[in-house]
């Protein structure tokens, strides 16, 4: 991964307001933001360690851990609740047998809140892997449940 | 070759557009994807191009192909812009958006498109603002500061370096149309960006789209690498947020583009003076940016003669949650909140009774039917112990249960608090608390601190008194709006400071469902 940073700052700057995309690239590349990478980030932005560190926990999308195989990110905001989400978002947890906002112990799956889409007329919605579904109900999740079996 | 419209927005495509658009190009149409023209209940919507025009069919799925080309369809809708959703609108900032291709340059200048920046080219800086000004644009992002003000302090700044910032960080819940419009029309939003660079002499321009929106971003990308050479010597670049709501707050949305946690600042100073990089400033919302165009293009008298009060032009407001006919409708400001829900609306999509509506996303007050009468104004609202945020109504039905959405609204403050000031942080976690004590006594159950809730603050509070806490329902309320006064005069910024209204407006509406008996008003009707 040094090498990418150091690919990545010398394509796009090594600035300080870089860090945030420099962030997204990171975890575009590996999934996640490993702990061993903040002094390299640190050293190359000219931060301290501190800096990145309080960055990539302040911001919810950042993880720090590898993700699931899949990631289910599932909108708690009003609209979707006015359409039934939080009792959606029980019988997703129970059927994909994770607790909301934790990766399944053997890997396969994440379930992550998400406030709003922007889909507020057509909820419950999620994101699967990255694409939008709309209109959740029971069959919707079993359906999502057996694409993230896979 | 039979020439087929499908909207290619992100929440056409949640309902299955892309699937129906590969069913259309297999069957030999050449399929024009375009933005949403806004009515969700219609979607994925198909348009065939014919000598009448174009005829709408809506809802559409992949197996019915072979009867929308033979016109037989069941769902046939006719002209769309003639179907009673479309045609009691106004559209302005939303003319081109679900009509034309959103990445082709010929369609936008064929679409009137960058007349409005041509004009600008013609006048002076000052005669762009001053348009701006005669408009009565005000901060479509949910304050309502007049725009042509905000242009005005930053062209008045004395430095070679300016910026036009523009937030789409649209993070309301019940909001979508910056995301309609970025994905829709993007050049609309860069031509208005082009005009206020134009209007204070800056150079570069940031746009911050967050992250939950990655359709928007990607077009937004495609649409400033098409247009660069219309808008020289003006550069324009996205910034991806990383999902934190706070960051639509604009000075914590400045630290973000800047590398920084999303934190508030304090104002003064304000941004249009020490802004981004300490610079001078411009930062408007998506729906402010975007309606500059049609203002420089039509004249400010145009847009200005449609309005209410001080509220002038149209706004685009989004229909959301349990209702039967949602999507976007633009109109002149003015129109009741009853009108909106019930008669554009349909009332709710369960077909039960609608029982609140939020309007402003998280931090907007909940309203009973009995304030439908309330029109849509920025001061009206303001009177009513609410706001217009950024035009998002939110309809619940009545199984909803007021208590709970007001704890909600305290858990969303905690889980999205930048940390900064105290009656935010720590306030919004004690609201939770508060409401948990609410509803425990009010279903009678033993009040617990949950773990996730609780943390060890709670418990350490609990531990060393837990008989000096009167949990009775009436010394929790009055201690709630106690903490709702701090948090309302204390903060920072409009995430703690607003995060009362959405609180008690549940409880003054409802107080039933707050273990309290219903107000007399509701109980004489």
């Amino acid at each position: 991964m040094e090498e990418f940073i150091g690919a990545w700052l010398s394509a796009n700057g090594a600035a300080r307001d870089r860090l945030l995309p420099l962030l997204h690239a990171i975890q575009e590349e590996a999934g996640y933001i490993d702990d061993a990478l903040v002094p390299v980030i640190a050293k190359a932005l000219n931060l301290s360690r501190a800096d990145v560190h309080g960055v990539i926990t302040f911001y919810h999308d950042f993880r720090r851990r590898a993700p699931g195989r899949h990631v289910v990110k599932l909108c708690r905001a009003e609209s979707c609740q006015a359409r039934g989400a939080a009792a959606l978002e029980v019988q997703a947890q129970d059927r994909l047998g994770v607790a909301m906002g934790e990766t399944r112990a053997d890997g396969q799956v994440a379930l992550e809140p998400v406030y709003c889409l922007g889909l507020c007329a057509i909820g419950p919605n999620a994101l699967v892997d990255g694409r939008p579904v709309a209109r959740i109900d029971g069959a919707v999740l079993e359906q999502i449940a057996v694409e993230v079996a896979a | 070759m039979t020439r087929v419209f499908i909207s290619r927005d992100m929440a056409s495509a949640a309902l299955g557009a892309d699937d129906v658009a590969r069913a259309f190009a297999e069957a030999g149409c050449e399929v024009v994807r375009t933005g949403s023209r806004g009515l969700f209940s219609i979607e994925p919507l198909v348009e065939v191009e014919t000598e009448q025009g174009r005829i709408g069919f809506g809802p559409i799925a992949p197996r019915d192909v072979a009867a929308v080309l033979v016109g037989s369809h069941a769902q046939r809708l006719g002209r769309v812009e003639e179907l009673p959703f479309f045609a009691g609108q106004q559209r302005f900032t939303f003319a081109r958006c679900g009509i034309i291709d959103p990445l082709s340059l010929a369609d936008y200048a064929a679409h009137a498109g960058w007349q409005g920046l041509e004009k600008a080219r013609g006048l002076s800086p000052q005669a762009v603002v001053d348009a701006v000004k005669a408009s009565g644009l005000r901060g479509r992002g949910g304050a309502g500061f007049p725009t042509g003000i905000k242009w005005q302090t930053v062209l008045e700044a004395a430095s070679s370096t300016k910026f036009i910032v523009c937030n789409a960080d649209e993070g309301d819940s019940g909001t979508f149309a910056d995301r309609m419009l970025m994905e829709g029309d993007p050049y609309c939003l860069i031509e208005g960006m082009a005009i206020a660079a134009h209007a204070v002499g800056a150079g570069h321009g940031y746009i911050y789209i967050r992250s939950e929106y990655p359709y928007a971003i990607k077009t937004m990308r495609a649409a400033i690498d098409a247009s660069a050479h219309l808008i020289a010597p003006f550069t324009l670049e996205v910034r991806e947020g990383a999902g934190a709501y706070v960051c639509g707050e604009e000075t914590a949305l400045l630290d973000s583009i800047e590398g920084k946690r999303g934190q508030v600042r304090a104002k003064p100073p304000l941004p249009a003076l020490q802004g981004l990089f300490g610079e001078p400033t411009v930062i408007n919302n998506v729906l402010s940016l975007a309606a500059v165009p049609f203002i420089l293009a039509e004249g400010a008298n145009a847009y200005a003669a449609v309005g209410f009060g001080r509220s002038r032009g149209t706004m685009p407001v989004q229909l959301a949650g349990n209702v039967r006919h949602g999507g976007l409708y633009e109109i002149g400001f003015g129109i009741t909140l009853g009108e909106l829900v019930n008669e554009i609306g349909g009332g709710t999509a369960s077909g039960r009774p609608v029982r609140a509506v939020q309007v402003g996303g998280p931090l907007g007050a909940y309203f009973p039917p009995s304030m439908f009468h309330l029109p849509f104004d920025y001061e009206a609202f303001a009177q009513a112990g609410g706001l217009i945020g950024h035009a998002g109504i939110t309809v619940f039905d009545d199984s909803v249960d007021m208590a709970h959405m007001a704890r909600f609204a305290m858990e969303f403050c905690a889980a999205e608090s930048c940390g900064k000031c105290t009656p935010c942080r720590i306030g919004s976690t004690r609201g939770v608390e508060i409401m948990d004590r609410i509803i425990g006594a009010r279903d009678a159950a033993p009040v617990t601190v949950s773990e996730a809730n609780g943390g060890y603050l709670g418990k350490a509070l609990y531990s060393r008194s837990p008989d000096r806490i009167d949990v009775s329902i009436e010394a929790q309320t009055s201690l709630l709006r106690d903490l709702a006064d701090t948090m309302k005069y204390g903060s920072l910024c409009a995430l703690g400071g607003f995060t009362p209204y959405p609180v008690l407006s549940a409880l003054d509406y409802f107080p039933e469902d707050f273990g309290a008996a219903a107000p007399a008003k509701e109980a004489a009707e």
